[in-house]
């Protein structure tokens, strides 16, 4: 079940082919997209990363969510993430507040067995957010986060239209209460970060730590020993809409 | 038609610019109101992503494109009838394309960084490649009037014609395509949107072109010749149903799909959307200017002509509120087999209301396209000069 | 024309502004920057190459730090306000704060705290879903 991720993904490098031969149809391209440069040594999976080292591209953090295990009106992982994130603003349409994280309740038709989920970016390995980004704001960094870099993201809504999860959310307002560590603003779209500024503290993200079951484990998919691995190699798991092949970095655990 | 004196006729002329350029002001004012307060103010949020100012600038885009093909009729295929007509129709173009880039670079979240979206492209994402689309349409397009309406420049404008010929398909197929990527969404990715695109593009276009072109005979109190509607008409009413043909096809093979019956049954039978789609599309859009084009009491009047091809215009309005909006309505499938429930929308069926901003904003656009064009025509010279002689050589006249 | 010329005239000889004295030269007239540094001597660079390159260095740091995951750098916008925010309403950009005077008086729009917090220390509250 632990499909590692590919280093290179053979739909993007086509796409650009294609991109490259409409571009050079008497066109020059200013500034190609931005590629993640994958630099940087192996780290230890969960340790803080050193000062002034890079991301590396041999991790991959993902999330392993047993639904078995989440209750039923609890929502400590919603309200954890939106104080570790400073989501402060109540619209008056729900709609267009983000939603980093939401529960999902599902009733199995067949069976009518009910579980509920947390779901949030899945961090895949081959985001469509990714690939119709059209500045290279929306990014994936060398280790599977899955990123917008506000500083170009110019509000176009494509990676909304593309995510099959509905992960993204666009700023609706203008924002003044932003937690230092997590910019966020107006005009930009958003979504679940997987905590990055407390995994490269070497902390686990604000979700896995609130739930007071357990229910979510974080860490290095890569890494055969490390918990989350050994955990996927030994249940069965399942990654949500796998029939995309879109190999999400977040796993589920009875559904 | 009544024809104003000279006098009245300016006067009109002033009175159309600035309507154009007050509604476009308006339009303008209402983004800058957008930008500061935030899309709080549109009925847009993170479930209808994308609402009426795409609808109508992708209106105004593919239309763009498309109003060029009585440009290539003439230049590409070598119709004589269609060339002094290249002008207008590559005026048409600018103009409308201007309007529908305005609407949607207006509406993006962060208007103000347009150079950001000019120096980082992205060549794996179809909106990137727009970036390099949108761009060359324009100096192709202004190169290509240039060699027509400049008497020395004159043999270079086949050329240039053939060029802008095969960049819009590909510009449309970029539009299509924009779609037809979506892998995430029931309503999308489909591959037979990129043709059914330009062919959109083809009808579309053909429609604003004969609209535009009968206003300019009446102001100047000139005759269309028969034998000009009668070729127009003829050749809208193929792609009019060519466009309800692919309609066709595109829903018939997603409800055979098993996975996309669900939104096949949401968006032809039981949704809000259904009287859009069989009512706006379909009978509005489609079938109604059929029976005009083709029945014998109509089919020869430049009258009924120009309501067909207005229908046809607000019919593509309805197919894209339709496509746009509708498939954003219906419920991502996320979990299949499972009924879902959550705080946002998942496994529910969402309602969509377009706020005050974004209508003007929207309107703004189609004002920026009329205001470009009625200047245009104006104080350039974009009327069709039609040769009877060499029409008559053609073997054209007779028909 | 004549108002051309006397619109002209006017310009030419109105104050230029200047950047470079401390509010002695012009006192009513022109408004200079209010750079009061609440904590002296420890920025990463001399004040001289601040002034000119701090938004270069800015923007690298982000690119590395966002991009690639490097942290702990000297140069960070965090660290300038940590430093720089006014004593009084605790931000670099209420009116005559460190970033905001300068960036007023010089006319450059300020786009960092559309989505940083210009507030030293602040932490946001967070809502219930």
């Amino acid at each position: 079940m632990t499909a590692p991720q590919s280093s290179s993904n053979p739909r993007r490098a086509f796409l650009a082919a294609a991109g490259g031969s409409v571009a050079s149809l008497g066109f020059v391209a200013v500034a190609p997209g931005l590629h993640l440069m994958a630099v940087g040594e192996a780290n230890a999976a969960t340790d803080a990363r050193k000062a002034g080292t890079a991301a590396s591209p041999t991790v991959r953090w993902g999330l392993l969510i047993d639904a078995g295990k989440c209750v039923p009106g609890c929502t400590k992982c919603i309200d954890a993430c939106h104080t570790e994130n400073g989501v402060t603003e109540k619209l008056p349409d729900p709609r267009q507040n983000s939603q980093w994280i939401r529960k999902i309740e599902l009733v199995e038709r067949r069976t009518g067995h009910a579980t509920q989920l947390p779901m949030m970016c899945q961090h895949c390995a081959n985001p469509p957010c990714v690939d119709v980004c059209p500045t290279g704001a929306s990014m994936k960094r060398a280790d599977g986060i899955v990123l917008v870099d506000r500083h170009t993201c110019i509000g176009c809504r494509y990676c909304m239209m593309a995510c099959p999860y509905k992960a993204r959310s666009f700023v609706h307002t203008p924002l003044h209460a932003q937690n230092p560590e997590v910019p966020r603003g107006q005009g930009c779209v958003e979504a679940c970060t997987l905590c990055v500024h407390r995994v490269d503290k070497g902390q686990q993200p604000a979700c896995v730590e609130s739930c007071p079951q357990g229910a979510m484990m974080f860490g290095d998919l890569n890494d055969p020993a490390s918990d989350i691995a050994r955990r996927i190699a030994s249940v069965p798991t399942t990654q949500v809409r796998a029939d995309l092949r879109l190999n999400p970095g977040v796993r589920y655990q009875g559904i | 038609m009544f024809t104003p004196n000279p006098r009245h006729e300016e006067r009109l002329f002033y009175v159309l610019a600035a309507i154009g350029g007050l509604v476009s002001a308006i339009g303008l004012a209402a983004a800058l109101y957008m930008e500061h307060e935030g899309h709080v103010v549109t009925g847009m949020n993170n479930q209808f992503v994308w609402g009426l100012p795409h609808v109508v600038s992708i209106f105004l885009i593919v239309a763009a494109s498309g109003v060029l093909n009585v440009a290539s009729m003439g230049s590409v295929f070598g119709r004589v009838l269609y060339k002094p007509r290249a002008p207008l129709s590559g005026l048409l173009g600018i103009a409308m394309m201007s309007g529908g880039l305005a609407v949607i670079m207006l509406d993006l979240g962060r208007a103000d960084r347009a150079m950001v979206a000019a120096t980082h492209v992205n060549l794996t994402s179809v909106f990137g490649w727009n970036m390099i689309l949108y761009p060359v349409f324009y100096a192709l397009v202004a190169v290509y009037l240039w060699t027509m309406m400049e008497r020395r420049m004159n043999p270079y404008s086949k050329v240039a014609g053939l060029a802008t010929f095969i960049w819009r398909v590909i510009l449309t197929s970029g539009t299509g395509s924009i779609f037809a990527f979506l892998v995430a969404r029931q309503a999308y990715g489909s591959a037979l949107l990129a043709p059914m695109f330009i062919v959109m593009s083809f009808s579309w276009g053909l429609a604003v072109f004969i609209v535009v072109q009968s206003t300019m005979y009446a102001w100047n109190d000139l005759h269309l010749p028969p034998l000009i509607l009668q070729r127009m008409k003829n050749l809208l009413a193929t792609f009019v149903a060519a466009v309800l043909y692919l309609t066709a096809v595109l829903h018939l093979v997603n409800a055979y799909f098993a996975q996309h019956l669900d939104f096949e049954r949401f968006i032809l039978l039981g949704s809000e959307f259904a009287g859009l789609f069989w009512v706006g599309q379909v009978l509005i859009g489609s079938l109604l200017p059929l029976a005009l084009l083709f029945h014998p009491a109509t089919r020869g009047r430049v009258v009924w002509v120009n309501i067909a091809a207005l229908l046809v215009i607000l019919g593509a309005f309805f197919q894209l509120y339709v496509f746009i909006v509708g498939g954003q309505a219906f419920p991502l499938e996320i979990f299949p087999g499972y009924d879902v429930k959550s705080s946002f929308m998942d496994g529910a069926v969402d309602h969509y209301t377009a706020s005050m901003p974004e209508i003007l904003l929207s309107l703004g656009g189609l004002a920026i396209a009329f205001t470009m064009t009625t200047i245009g025509v104006r104080v350039l010279h974009f009327l069709p000069q039609d040769d009877l002689v060499e029409l008559e050589a053609a073997g054209s006249i007779t028909d | 024309m004549l108002r051309l010329v006397c619109l002209l005239l006017l310009i030419a000889v109105s104050p230029a502004p200047t950047l470079a004295h401390n509010g002695d030269a012009h006192p009513q007239r022109t408004p200079v920057p209010n750079m009061v540094i609440e904590n002296p001597g420890k920025c990463v660079a001399p004040a001289e190459e601040m002034r000119r390159n701090h938004m270069e260095m800015l923007k690298h740091q982000r690119d590395r730090t966002l991009r690639q995951g490097i942290r702990g750098e000297p140069v960070s916008l965090n660290g300038c306000i940590e430093c720089h925010a006014s004593k009084k309403t605790g931000s670099v950009l209420g009116k005559g704060d460190f970033c905001e005077s300068c960036h007023a008086y010089a006319a450059v729009k300020l786009d960092c705290f559309e989505c940083h917090q210009p507030k030293a220390g602040f932490k946001a509250a967070g809502v219930k879903p």
